[in-house]
């Protein structure tokens, strides 16, 4: 494994990778695996760390009848065989990345869980593979995935696109859910954790403490499994299972106002030995020079070289760390990365990204509300088209005739238009359009809906804490300020090739939004115990009273020994002696 | 009730004729045994013989050198339904049998016994042989091991795997320590080698899917006491069962299917802690360095020779000897599965299955048991499911879910009467089919008890009427009796 770090002037970011090294040769075929992390601090005293840890099997997972594992998990190998997988990512996301104020995410994910798998064309019934498939993982990740069924599953047919080898893009193969309430904690790591062949015994993993990770702003786990080539002839194909892990500290609150961090500061452990069965392992820490202020920043100990590259659209700096270089431990036992700010830094502004985007929920009362959507092109003079998705539960139901897309006060025509209407209790509303974004613009897009009644059944536990809706996606080329160069995939960082990039001049960027709470009219559940015990109250005290009647015998009182008064004049006509009345 | 009838041809040899006989070659006799499980239940068994003279071709077969030899002249000659054996006595004096051995048992379905002087002596040795080939008493009732008072089952009993449609059988190897071994196995090799020619035979009884992985930093859940003497690492017997649970929840489930999952590991010890060996109960070493756990798998602990160098560099190479491996894993597979050959009398004498890996009787040894455990279960199932309707009566049974009841019933009444005529694989069909069936009914999700509201839930909610609609009468209740009692003891009041 490798690892290498970068600093940026503000944002630092910090990345441990283990890339791919030479491979052993091993009965035929070549395994490697690949880690890689990476640590950006955010203007506001945030760090964002990301690990990418990569096991590629250079083996057809979809033939033959007996399969032996080495590095690859068997839990997911068998599942990719079994059940006709062609492509798997699954994130499972706690918290918003703040795309306006953290820049562009390396891999983004919305908040709850995300699944979206592509079929073998050999899957005749993707419907039931889809389902099989949902509730296997969930029992893998311990996560509530089996709550995907057919109301919160779509088919989309133009924003996710395989990433690995394909060849063909039929869409009927695709399957796409999110659930935005899913919580994701320790329970959904510890399973994550042991996907690793090393574990979190030893390498990068053992930073990954759960007491930490989710004392955070941020943390989104993933799996991404894909086929890959297997070198630049591509004559043979191998499986990639990409394991990603991001978590955003907030450091400015916690730390005294200073932006200073360390491994320790960051995960209370350092880095004491590599993972010997990684051919890489990196750690990169992002120092890229803002303003041309390099002197501003340092870290220690030295890095064993500088990387340079274009990272979506912005030239950045990273010192690396490769952990496979013996003379790292020479000095100490343990790495513990550290970056040091050398005056004071005030608040010097993150860039702006060229695309980020904002949800929210308008209207008012419990009827009738509409979703508006903002999105910016902060690019100074280049326009560029952007694939939007909406996934709308059925319970909100979409006016179509309503869709307004605005931008500098002009109507903008989405050059496609994909729209499935959702069937109550059967499929959620599909929206997907292609919107040219004008060079520093903001387009306005709205619907109205109305909000359906639910059976008293369908509402979950907690209703009055609203529903949500999940994310709306937002894939685009975006346009490169700086012009990119052709890297080898299998030679550059793991952070740089997950998404394939088209050519130098734009990058790949795949947004999220925030995911919504929507209020719908929502019933008095303890009504009917309510009515039910009041009427029984008045039925029995009619009931009690009427019987009373009844069954009560009445005498005759006969006149008594007289009133309370008679009896005190009685007691004291006793004490004077005199007889009584 | 369960009958088992294994259709069974004794054929004598010239020479081996007992002297009191009832009747003349050929003819047919009956011999029943009663297998009691608990105090309800009870199977026998009828084993039918037909006695007859060998014919031309099997005394050439016979003439044989070897036992062997005569046993592969013979198998073209038999009868090879499934269930079926045919037994060949050969005169007392024949050099066929070794000395001292008195019954040879081949890869078939067949066995060649020494004749003993009277009838009676002769069906006392084939009752031994029969069971050796079929069943015994002790393996039908480990098949019906559920139905068995606790307290009386043996822990051998306890040890076969349950019966099942499918099973997954998953190799592992642990290297706890990469940093100083690199552990290379040949397991593809040694998968098609040694264990698939058992699984393809075994393919009648179950499907089998087989798989391997290595886990890395996997360690046993206990510490092994160091000896000073020989200098190495020992894991006693009563710390054995600690070792699995922590291992365990590395091996991964079987997401994929239902089937139980066999687990073999292959353990090769932290430097620090090798050499590893097991010590038996009375603190001897075991000599395969294995041991099994019942109905779970096998763990056995391959040691790394210590390089004659110290200064060998680390990671060391390790190459993994499969063959030395892989009998242990399949001798565990074989005692799994009940198939253990150890509790044969001495003077029988077993031939080896070779490449197959099974005799053909050993497969009818498995079918028996499966074919009864079977139709236990499926009794047991359908006893829950109407049990459950009783429970509720205002369940729904759907008309899929009544079919499959149906239609296990059907599988189940097929598979008992084909054991009575002993048609043991059709047999052992329709009671797979039974299962299927009955256990396809009894998963069904609409019949999800907590689907029904309990009647106690809804007295509950009707309680706030109930309740004040008790308090009068129950005092009217007690002013009656009050009243009742005053009447008595002042009669004379009242006018």
């Amino acid at each position: 494994g490798g690892m290498a770090a970068a600093l940026l002037p503000l944002p630092l970011l910090l990345l441990l990778a283990a890339g791919p090294g030479p491979g052993r040769a091993d009965a035929g075929q070549e395994r490697r695996d690949a880690l890689r992390e990476e640590l950006t601090p955010l203007p506001t005293g945030d760090v964002a760390a990301t690990f990418q840890f990569r096991t590629r099997w250079d083996a057809d997972l979809q033939r033959g009848a007996v399969s032996h594992y080495r590095l690859f998990p068997k839990a997911l190998g068998r599942l990719v065989a079994a059940l006709g997988v062609r492509e798997l990512h699954l994130a499972l996301t706690q918290g918003f990345w703040r795309t306006r104020y953290w820049g562009q995410p390396p891999l983004q994910a919305p908040a709850g869980a995300e699944l979206w798998v592509w079929f073998q064309p050999t899957v005749t019934d993707v419907d039931k593979a889809w389902k099989e498939l949902s509730n296997i993982l969930s029992g893998i990740f311990c996560a509530s995935l089996n709550f995907i069924d057919l109301t919160n599953t779509v088919i989309p047919t133009a924003s996710f696109k395989p990433l690995g080898l394909a060849n063909g893009t039929d869409h009927h193969l695709l399957r796409y859910a999110v659930l935005p309430r899913e919580v994701v904690c320790t329970e959904n790591l510890t399973p994550w954790k042991k996907l690793l062949p090393c574990g979190s015994k030893a390498g990068l993993a053992v930073l990954l403490k759960a007491e930490r990770l989710f004392h955070s702003s941020y943390h989104s786990q993933a799996v991404h499994i894909r086929p890959i080539c297997r070198d630049a002839s591509c004559l043979a194909m191998s499986w990639e299972l990409r394991q990603t892990l991001t978590v955003v500290f907030d450091f400015f609150s916690s730390g005294q106002g200073k932006k200073d961090w360390s491994l320790f500061k960051m995960f209370s452990r350092t880095l004491t030995d590599t993972c010997p069965l990684a051919s890489q392992s990196k750690v990169y820490v992002d120092i890229s020079p803002k303003n041309k202020e390099k002197e501003l920043l340092e870290v220690s100990p030295a890095p064993t070289s500088v990387y340079e590259a274009v990272v979506q659209g912005d030239k950045k700096t990273y010192a690396v760390y490769d952990l496979l270089n013996p003379s790292l431990f020479n000095t100490s036992r343990s790495l513990n990365v550290q970056l040091k700010w050398k005056r004071p830094q005030d608040s010097s502004e993150m860039p702006i990204p060229t695309l980020h985007a904002q949800r929210y929920v308008g209207g008012y009362g419990l009827q009738t509300g509409e979703i508006c959507t903002l999105i910016y092109n902060t690019h100074p003079y280049r326009a560029f088209p952007v694939i939007l998705l909406e996934t709308v539960p059925w319970y909100l139901r979409l006016y179509v005739h309503t869709l307004t897309i605005i931008t500098k006060g002009k109507e903008n025509k989405p050059s496609y238009i994909h729209y499935q209407p959702a069937q109550d209790r059967r499929r959620p509303h599909l929206l997907e359009m292609l919107i040219q974004l004008p060079a520093n613009s903001v387009t306005k897009i709205t619907i109205q809906f109305e909000r359906a009644l639910l059976k008293w059944t369908e509402y979950p536990p907690d209703p009055n804490h609203g529903f949500y809706v999940g994310s709306s996606v937002l894939s685009a080329l975006v346009p490169s300020v700086t012009a990119m160069k052709d890297m080898d995939v299998e030679q550059s960082p793991l952070f740089t090739s997950l998404f394939p990039s088209s050519d130098g001049s734009s990058y790949f960027v795949r947004l999220y939004t925030e995911p919504l709470l929507v209020n719908l009219p929502t019933p008095d559940f303890s009504m009917p115990y309510n009515v039910i015990c009041l009427t029984c109250t008045v039925v029995a005290v009619c009931y009690g009273s009427f019987y009373n009647l009844l069954t009560r015998t009445f005498h005759v009182e006969e006149p008594s020994r007289g009133g309370l008064a008679k009896r005190l004049a009685n007691v004291i006509r006793k004490f004077r002696g005199v007889p009584p009345l | 009730q369960v009958q088992l009838v294994v259709p069974m041809v004794v054929v004598f040899s010239p020479g081996s004729v007992p002297g009191d006989l009832p009747r003349p070659l050929p003819f047919r006799d009956v011999q029943e045994m009663e297998i009691s499980v608990n105090l309800r239940t009870s199977v026998t068994s009828h084993y039918e013989m037909r006695y007859r003279s060998t014919t031309g071709q099997e005394e050439a077969a016979l003439a044989a050198a070897t036992a062997r030899e005569a046993d592969a002249a013979l198998h073209p000659l038999q009868d090879t339904t499934m269930g079926s054996l045919t037994i060949y006595v050969v005169p007392e004096t024949s050099s066929l049998l070794p000395q001292g051995i008195t019954v040879y048992v081949g890869k078939h379905r067949s066995a060649l016994v020494r004749a003993v002087g009277s009838l009676a002596a002769l069906q006392a040795r084939l009752r031994e042989v029969t069971q050796v080939m079929s069943f015994t008493a002790s393996s039908i009732v480990a098949a019906l091991s559920d139905r068995v008072p606790n307290g009386e089952l043996s822990p051998d009993a306890r040890r076969n795997l349950k019966s099942s449609l499918g099973y997954e059988i998953t190799f592992s190897l642990l290297n706890p320590d990469p940093k100083s071994h690199t552990v290379d196995w040949d397991i593809e090799g040694a998968v098609n080698r040694y264990v698939k020619p058992v699984l393809d035979k075994l393919s009648l009884v179950a499907n089998f899917s087989v798989d391997s992985q290595i886990l890395y930093y996997a360690v046993l859940g206990v510490t092994p006491r160091y000896d000073k003497e020989s200098s190495s690492f020992l894991l006693s017997a009563h710390s054995l069962p600690h070792v699995i649970n922590p291992v365990e929840a590395r091996l991964g489930s079987s997401a994929a299917s239902l089937y139980p999952v066999l687990n073999f590991l292959l353990y090769v010890p932290e430097r620090s802690h090798s050499p590893l060996y097991i010590q038996d109960k009375d603190g001897a070493p075991v000599s395969t360095n294995a041991f099994h756990s019942p109905r779970w798998g096998g763990i056995m602990v391959y040691n790394v020779e210590v390089p004659a160098s110290p200064q060998a560099s680390l990671p060391l190479h390790v190459d993994v000897d499969m063959a030395r491996v892989m009998e242990v894993f399949l001798a565990q597979l074989r005692l799994l599965f009940g198939l253990s050959r150890e509790e044969v009398p001495p003077e029988f004498l077993l031939e080896s299955p070779g490449n197959e890996g099974l005799a053909d009787w050993e497969l009818d040894h498995l079918l028996w048991a499966h074919t009864v455990e079977n139709i236990a279960t499926v009794s047991t199932t359908l006893t829950s499911l109407a049990q459950l309707l009783d429970k509720i009566g205002n369940i729904v049974i759907k008309d899929d879910v009544a079919s499959e009841v149906y239609r296990a019933v059907a599988s189940v009444q097929s598979a008992v009467t084909k054991l009575s005529l002993g048609h043991l694989h059709a047999a052992f069909q329709a009671s797979k089919e039974a299962v299927t069936s009955s256990e396809k009914a009894f998963f069904d999700p609409s019949l999800l008890h907590l689907l029904y509201f309990p009647d106690d839930q809804k007295f509950a909610i009707y309680i706030p009427l109930f309740l004040p609609m008790a308090v009068p009468i129950l005092l009217s209740l007690a002013k009656i009796v009050r009243e009742t009692r005053l009447h008595k003891k002042e009669p004379t009041k009242m006018d």
